[in-house]
C-alpha cells in the first residue's frame, strides 16, 4: 500500500496542491467566461461608419461632443427628459440620444464616453454617460480616436476649439509641428 | 523662503533614508551593534523632516502662496480654510508627500515600538523601510516636487477641483494610504526574515499586528470612499469596479489573505514562505495600485490629467522591489521550514480554503483591472471590462467563501472533523434558509438579493454561534457565560465582530439589489411618486455659497398625506473652475436611503432623480465594523504586552 505509507506532511501537500489547483481552475474558468459575454469593445464614430455594427451587442462610442449639438427635447412633466447630441471624432458624427441626468462634467466641447447600443435607424442610445472628475481630462479612448482621425496631436497642445471640429482639415500627423 | 526649506527637508530626508538604508542593513550583517542600532535615530529623523516639509507645504497652502506652482495648479485664495488644508493632499505631488510621510511614520514607529524585537531583524526592516523610502523620494524630487516655484507668479490660483472639496476627501486618502503603506512594513519583514532565512511564531506575532492595522485602515479608507462617491457624485451607486477603485480592492484582498495566514504563522509556525509570499505580494498590489492611479494608463473616473514620465518612473520602482523580493524569495524560501503539521480538515486547513478562495477572488479583478491595458498593448483593441464581467466572476467565488467562513472558526487546530462542526451550526442553517425565504416573499421574489440575505444571516448568526461557543453559553448558563465573556482574548472577540461586519456588509450590498429609482422633468408643484412615497416639488431658488453660486431644489416628501421629510438637493456652479457639482440630500433612517439629485433645468422644468436604496447604511456600517474589529484584535492582550523573546537557535528552552 503505497498511498497510506506517504507522510502526512506528503499528502497535506498534495491535499494543498490539489485545492489550489481547483481554486485556480475555477477562478480561470469564471473569468473566461465571463469575458466572453461581458468585454465592451470602444467605437469611435468612424469605426462606425466603417464597421457597421449591429444592435445586439452594447459598446462604447467615444469623442467629442460636437458644438452646438445639444438639443433638450421638452418633455411633458413627470416623463424622463431626452437629450440628444452629437459625438465626433473630427471625420465623422454620431447621433447620440440619452434619457438621464448628464454628469457634471457634460459639455459642449468636451471629450465623452457613451455606453449603449446603435438602433437600426444609426443613431446610439445610451444608456449610461461617463462622468470624469477633472475638467482638463481627456479620456485615453478618446485622444486615441482623435489621433486616428488626424485632428489632433495632444503633444502639440490643447484639443483644438469645438467650433473648429466640422471645419478642420486632417493635418499630417508628423511631431514637433507647430504648436496650434 | 518656506518653500525652499520645505525643499531642503524633503531633501535632507532623502539622505536620512539612504543612511538609514545603508547603515543598519551592514550593521546587521557584520553584527556590529552600533550600526545596527543606527537604524531607529535615523528612522525618526527622516520622519522629523518629512513631517517639517509636508507642515511647509501645508502653510503655502493656507497662506495661498501664488509664487508656488503646486500652489497655483491647486489652490484658490477664496476656497474655504478647511479645503486649503485639505487641498494638500488633493493633488499628485502633495499626496506623494504623505504618501512618504506615512511611510516615515511607519519606520518611526517600528523603531520606538519595536524595541523588544532582536536587534538584527529591527536594523534589517528599518533597512528595508528606509530603502523603500529612497525610491519615492528620489520619484517625489525627481518628478513631483511640490515646492517647484513659479515666475512671475500669477494674482491667483487656478482652484481645486470642486468635487474634491468635501470633507470625504480630508479622511479618504489618509486612511488608504496608512493600508497601503502599512503593507510596506509586512513587507519589510518578509523580507528582513528572508534574509535571516528563518521565519517563526515570534515573527508571526510582530507581523500579524502590522498587517492587520494595514488592514483595518485599508478597510476605513475604501469605505469612506465608496460612501463619499455615494453621496457625492450623485449616481446613486456605491460601488464602480472602476479601475482605481479596483486598485484599492486588490491589496485589501491579498491583505485579508495575510491576516489570516499570519495567524496560521504565529500559532502553528505552518504556511510560513506562503506568508512571506503573500507579504511581498500586498505590498506588490499597493504599489500597483499607486501606479495605475498615478500614470494614466487605465481609463477611470478618477483619472486626472497625468504624465506618462511619472507612471515609467513607478513602475520602474515596482519592477525594482518586486523582482528584487522575487529573486530574494527564490533563493531563501527553502529555509523556511515548517514545523506545525495539519490535518486537511482543520482550523489551518480552513485558513487555506479562505486564502485560496480569496487569492481566486484578487485573480479575477486583477484580470479583469488589467485586461483593458494588456489588450491594448499587445493587439491594439480597445476594450473595456465592466461591473457585469467583474459581478458574474467573482460571485461563485464569495459564495463558498461565505459559507467556509462561518465554519473555520468553530473548527479546532491542528485536526477537526465536519460533522460536530455541522451540529452546532444547524441553527444558523436554519436563521438562514428563513432570511432566504422571506427575502423572497418580501422583495417579489428575486432571488440574487434573497441569496445574499439568506448569507448575511449565515455569517452574522455563525459569528454568533462562535461567540456563544467560546463562552460556553448552552453549557454553562448566561450568567457564567457573560462571565466568561469578559475573559475572552480580544483577538477572538475582533474576529468575531470582523465576521459579522462581513455579514452586515452582505445585507446592505443585498438591500441595495432590491434599489429603485426614478427621473423625470418636474415643474413646481408637481409631483412623482416613487416606493410608497409621493415627492413633490415645492421650488428652486438660487444659494449663494463662498466660492460658488446654486440653484437649490426644495422637494417635499410626502406619506399618508404627511411631509415626512423635506429634502434640498442642489447643483453648484463653482466659477473659478468653471465646473458643476451635484450636491445629494439624502434622508436615512438606516433601513433605507431616500436619496434625491436636482440636474439641469430647462423650460421652468428641472430634472429631478430620486432613489430609494434600501439597507444603503448597512454597506459602510458592516464596513465599519469589519475595521473595529481589526482594532478590536489589534488590542489584544499578547499584542501588547508580551512578545516573546525568540529561543536561540538550537538552544533548548529551560
Amino acid at each position: 500500500m503505497k498511498v497510506s505509507s506517504l507522510s502526512s506532511r506528503k499528502r497535506r501537500r498534495m491535499w494543498i496542491l490539489l485545492l489550489c489547483a481547483i481554486g485556480l481552475g475555477s477562478a480561470t474558468a469564471l473569468t473566461l467566461t465571463a469575458f466572453e459575454d461581458n468585454l465592451v469593445f470602444f467605437r469611435s464614430p468612424s469605426d462606425i461608419v466603417a464597421e457597421r455594427p449591429g444592435g445586439e451587442r452594447a459598446f462604447r462610442l467615444g469623442g467629442l461632443v460636437e458644438a452646438g449639438s445639444v438639443e433638450r427635447e421638452s418633455v411633458p412633466a413627470g416623463q424622463r427628459p431626452l437629450v440628444r447630441f452629437r459625438v465626433t471624432d473630427g471625420a465623422n458624427a454620431i447621433a447620440v440620444t440619452y434619457q438621464g441626468v448628464l454628469p457634471d462634467l457634460f459639455r459642449e466641447g468636451q471629450g465623452v464616453v457613451t455606453l449603449g447600443r446603435l438602433t437600426p435607424e444609426g443613431t446610439f442610445r445610451a444608456t449610461e454617460v461617463l462622468a470624469r472628475h477633472d475638467e482638463t481630462y481627456m479620456p485615453p479612448e478618446v485622444a486615441d480616436a482623435l489621433k486616428r482621425a488626424g485632428h489632433w496631436q495632444p503633444e502639440q497642445g490643447a484639443a483644438p476649439a469645438p467650433a473648429t471640429w466640422n471645419t478642420l482639415e486632417p493635418r499630417s500627423a508628423t511631431p514637433g509641428g507647430p504648436r496650434s | 523662503m518656506i518653500a525652499e526649506l520645505g525643499h531642503y527637508a524633503l531633501a535632507l530626508a532623502l539622505l536620512l533614508a539612504f543612511a538609514q538604508t545603508a547603515l543598519p542593513l551592514l550593521g546587521a550583517q557584520s553584527r556590529d551593534a552600533r550600526l545596527m542600532g543606527a537604524g531607529a535615530p535615523l528612522a525618526l529623523g527622516q520622519f522629523l523632516a518629512l513631517a517639517a516639509s509636508f507642515a511647509c507645504l501645508m502653510h503655502l497652502y493656507v497662506i495661498n502662496d501664488t509664487s508656488v506652482l503646486n500652489v497655483v495648479q491647486n489652490s484658490h485664495s477664496a476656497k474655504p480654510l478647511l479645503y486649503k488644508i485639505t487641498g494638500t493632499w488633493g493633488n499628485h505631488e502633495g499626496s506623494l508627500l504623505l504618501w512618504v510621510l506615512i511611510l516615515a511614520l511607519c519606520g518611526a514607529a517600528v523603531s520606538l515600538f519595536g524595541r523588544n524585537l532582536p536587534s538584527a531583524l529591527r536594523a534589517r526592516v528599518l533597512g528595508v523601510l528606509g530603502l523603500i523610502s529612497v525610491g519615492f523620494l528620489l520619484f517625489t524630487l525627481k518628478t513631483s516636487n511640490p515646492f517647484e516655484r513659479v515666475w512671475p507668479p500669477p494674482p491667483d490660483g487656478q482652484g481645486l477641483n470642486p468635487i474634491l472639496q468635501d470633507i470625504g476627501l480630508a479622511m479618504h486618502p489618509p486612511l488608504l494610504y496608512v493600508g497601503y503603506v502599512g503593507y510596506a512594513v509586512t513587507f519589510a519583514f518578509a523580507i528582513a526574515a528572508l534574509i535571516e532565512g528563518r521565519v517563526d511564531a515570534a515573527w508571526g506575532r510582530w507581523v500579524r499586528p502590522w498587517s492587520l492595522a494595514a488592514w483595518a485602515f485599508l478597510t476605513a479608507g475604501i469605505a469612506l470612499g465608496s460612501w463619499w462617491a455615494y453621496y457625492e457624485l450623485g449616481w446613486g451607486g456605491y460601488w464602480f469596479w472602476d479601475p482605481v477603485e479596483n486598485a484599492s480592492l486588490l491589496p485589501w484582498l491579498i491583505g485579508t489573505a495575510l491576516l489570516h495566514s499570519a495567524i496560521v504563522v504565529e500559532k502553528r509556525e505552518a504556511l510560513k514562505t506562503w506568508t512571506i509570499l503573500l507579504a511581498i505580494i500586498a505590498f506588490g498590489m499597493s504599489l500597483l495600485g499607486t501606479f495605475l492611479v498615478r500614470s494614466g494608463v487605465l481609463n477611470s473616473v478618477h483619472s486626472f490629467a497625468n504624465d506618462p514620465e511619472r507612471g515609467l518612473f513607478i513602475l520602474a520602482l515596482l519592477m525594482f522591489y518586486l523582482l528584487g523580493a522575487f529573486i530574494l524569495f527564490a533563493w531563501r524560501a527553502q529555509a523556511m521550514v515548517p514545523t506545525g503539521i495539519f490535518a486537511p480538515v482543520s482550523r489551518e486547513g480552513a485558513i487555506v480554503l479562505n486564502n485560496l478562495l480569496v487569492c481566486s477572488i484578487t485573480a479575477v479583478v486583477f484580470v479583469g483591472t488589467l485586461w483593458p491595458m494588456f489588450a491594448d498593448a499587445l493587439m491594439g483593441l480597445k476594450v473595456s471590462v465592466g461591473p457585469p464581467f467583474f459581478n458574474a466572476a467573482s460571485f461563485p467565488l464569495v459564495v463558498p467563501l461565505l459559507l467556509a467562513m462561518a465554519i473555520g472558526p468553530l473548527m479546532p487546530w491542528k485536526r477537526a472533523a465536519l460533522w460536530p462542526v455541522v451540529q452546532r451550526l444547524w441553527w444558523v442553517a436554519v436563521l438562514a434558509l428563513a432570511g432566504f425565504v422571506l427575502a423572497l416573499l418580501a422583495s417579489g421574489e428575486r432571488v440574487l438579493p434573497a441569496i445574499g440575505f439568506a448569507f448575511a444571516a449565515w455569517v452574522i448568526g455563525a459569528a454568533l454561534a462562535d461567540l456563544a461557543e467560546r463562552t460556553g453559553l448552552f453549557r454553562v448558563g448566561l450568567a457564567r457565560a457573560w462571565a466568561r465573556a469578559g475573559g475572552l482574548p480580544r483577538a477572538a472577540w475582533g474576529a468575531a465582530i470582523a465576521h459579522a461586519g462581513v455579514g452586515v456588509l452582505a445585507a446592505g450590498l443585498a438591500g441595495m439589489g432590491l434599489a429603485h429609482e426614478k427621473l423625470a422633468a418636474l415643474a413646481p408643484g408637481q409631483s412623482m411618486s416613487l416606493a410608497g412615497h409621493e415627492w413633490r416639488l415645492e421650488e428652486v431658488r438660487d444659494v449663494v455659497g463662498p466660492n460658488y453660486t446654486a440653484r437649490r431644489a426644495t422637494i417635499s416628501v410626502i406619506r399618508d398625506g404627511q411631509v415626512v421629510h423635506v429634502m434640498q438637493p442642489s447643483r453648484r456652479w463653482f466659477p473659478v473652475a468653471r465646473q458643476n457639482t451635484t450636491e445629494v440630500s439624502i434622508r436615512t433612517n438606516m433601513m433605507r436611503d431616500l436619496y434625491a439629485v436636482i440636474g439641469e433645468e430647462q423650460d421652468g422644468k428641472a430634472i429631478i432623480r430620486i432613489h430609494y436604496n434600501p439597507l444603503a447604511p448597512w454597506i459602510w456600517l458592516g464596513a465599519a465594523i469589519m475595521a473595529l474589529g481589526g482594532g478590536l484584535s489589534l488590542a489584544d492582550r499578547r499584542v501588547r504586552v508580551s512578545a516573546p523573546n525568540r529561543v536561540p537557535k538550537g538552544a533548548v528552552p529551560a
